[in-house]
């Protein structure tokens, strides 16, 4: 690991005074971390915001929830009020990593970790990754990619972003509060980057910002939602393909008024399906309809030799999910 | 390289050690401190050998830096023993229910276990699995490590 300054931080301002270009701002550190060790990150200075006071706390209400940064994955899964009026929530977080690692890692710090692509993540064995180093070529696509993205892939990079909460959030269209030279309010779907050209460029975020909050509306279908993660085994694992789903149902009991979908695990970055979402307005609440059009969701997919099955694999997750909702599973 | 003077609080005791910035939790402890029961297995995140209570939560130290947890409260598995040297119910309860074989998983796992319970995930055998993924036994010695977890969460009187 490359020697670095340690500095915490006494306020978001003195943050992002010190964040500047080469330094990395330290909250849980479980990605962070991680890819130091792999040499992949090589920060100057961290700065170490996991002490600040008042950036933990959730606030539900009838508008909205609002979740601090710092709050602790572990934190917001059990949190009574989220489990209740945000399930996607709560079982996206559960779902995720282990009980120490969500104990360690932030809110915040969870949207930004990066793809577990083992040519991602060899820095120091493979010398062709457009992510780490943009124009030098991409491994995997004659590598093993059976963990690889089918959606929002280029020819440059279809590592897949691995995260579980982000896609609960697209869904349901969350904001990210950005502290910088301006506050600024992102929606989380804006946030993440398709890799284009440039996979090195992951976020809309600049070098002397923090992310200080997250904001989800509070809406029927959030009420009704729900996380299905489907892996190689049965916990402490990266999905093979996931759903966050939601439904609001009309006066009448049985049509569909508002779907929300979201896909992880088959994409670059956490992918909202509105084309299942559009087909499903409208329309009573039957198994077939949700199979019909939870086949949308992988339209336009583009797999490779060995991540076909997650083709197959994502409309399954999204039917079995909408199926659980709708209590017709 | 960057040193610093750091203060620990491990098991109650206020250790001040000269650290890289780089050193890890897990190396200040079992390097600097000389407390080697919290073991080193993968070191990136993935086996839970090195799980430690960091302000009463269980974590991943080999994941911390040392300089991260300046000011909080560290518990070890030395930590666990009670004032007058004797077993932890889970430590005990691991020996009766033969919960390990090579045993390098076993402090992590009973770290893990003591927090599990703690945090109120130890209702079913089923949460138990799941709140315990993350720690990690290539013996496989996990019914054994489910029979011991949930023998000191269904007697709370055991539990320190």
């Amino acid at each position: 690991m490359k020697s670095f300054d340690y500095a915490r931080a006494s306020s978001t301002a003195d943050a992002r005074t010190q964040g500047t270009a080469g330094a990395r701002l330290l909250a849980g550190g479980t990605t962070l971390l991680d890819l130091m060790k792999c040499n992949v990150e090589r920060p100057e200075r961290l700065v170490d915001v996991s002490h600040l006071s008042g950036m933990a706390d959730i606030e539900v209400d009838e508008q909205r929830i609002r979740i601090g940064a710092l709050a602790h994955m572990s934190q917001v899964a059990d949190h009574a009020a989220i489990r209740r009026e945000a399930p996607v929530v709560s079982e996206s977080l559960w779902r995720a990593a282990s009980a120490q690692i969500r104990n360690m890692a932030t809110i915040g710090g969870n949207l930004m970790q990066r793809t577990r692509c083992t040519y991602f993540r060899d820095a120091t064995g493979n010398a062709h990754c457009n992510k780490r180093m943009p124009g030098s070529g991409c491994a995997a696509v004659r590598g093993i990619h059976r963990n690889h993205a089918v959606l929002g892939t280029s020819d440059a990079c279809f590592a897949t972003y691995p995260g579980d909460l982000a896609v609960a959030l697209v869904a349901f269209d969350a904001v990210l509060t950005i502290e910088g030279e301006r506050t600024r309010q992102v929606k989380v779907e804006d946030f993440f980057r398709l890799p284009g050209d440039r996979p090195d460029l992951e976020y809309d975020l600049e070098a002397g910002e923090i992310i200080t909050a997250i904001e989800l509306p509070a809406r029927p279908a959030l009420r009704r939602s729900h996380y299905l993660k489907v892996r190689d085994r049965a916990s402490y694992e990266f999905a093979a393909a996931s759903a966050a789903v939601g439904l609001e149902v009309a006066p009448d009991g049985k049509t569909i008024k508002e779907a929300r979908v979201a896909l992880g695990g088959v994409a670059t970055c956490p992918w909202r399906a509105r084309n299942v979402e559009e087909a499903l307005a409208g329309q009573p609440m039957e198994e077939a309809v949700f199979r019909r059009a939870a086949l949308l969701a992988v339209q336009g997919a583009q797999p490779r030799a060995y991540n076909g099955y997650k083709v197959q694999l994502a409309p399954k997750v999204v039917a079995r999910a909408l199926l659980a909702v709708g209590d017709l599973a | 390289m960057v040193r610093k003077s750091v203060t620990l609080r491990v098991n109650g005791r206020d250790l001040t050690l000269d650290l890289d910035s780089r050193v890890t939790l897990l190396d200040a402890l079992r390097e600097h401190a000389g407390l080697t029961g919290t073991k080193k297995g993968c070191d990136q995140g993935q086996c839970g050998a090195c799980t430690v209570h960091v302000d009463g939560r269980r974590v991943l130290s080999c994941l911390t830096l040392a300089m991260q947890v300046e000011d909080r409260e560290v518990t070890t598995i030395e930590g666990l023993l009670g004032p007058d040297g004797g077993q932890h119910p889970m430590q005990a309860a691991f020996v009766t229910h033969d919960a390990f074989q090579c045993g390098y998983c076993t402090p992590g796992q009973i770290m893990s276990a003591v927090a599990c319970i703690a945090e109120g995930h130890a209702g079913s055998d089923e949460e138990v699995r799941e709140y315990m993924s993350g720690n990690i036994c290539r013996c496989g010695a996990y019914p054994n490590i489910l029979a011991a977890l949930r023998e000191v969460a269904n007697n709370p009187g055991a539990q320190k």
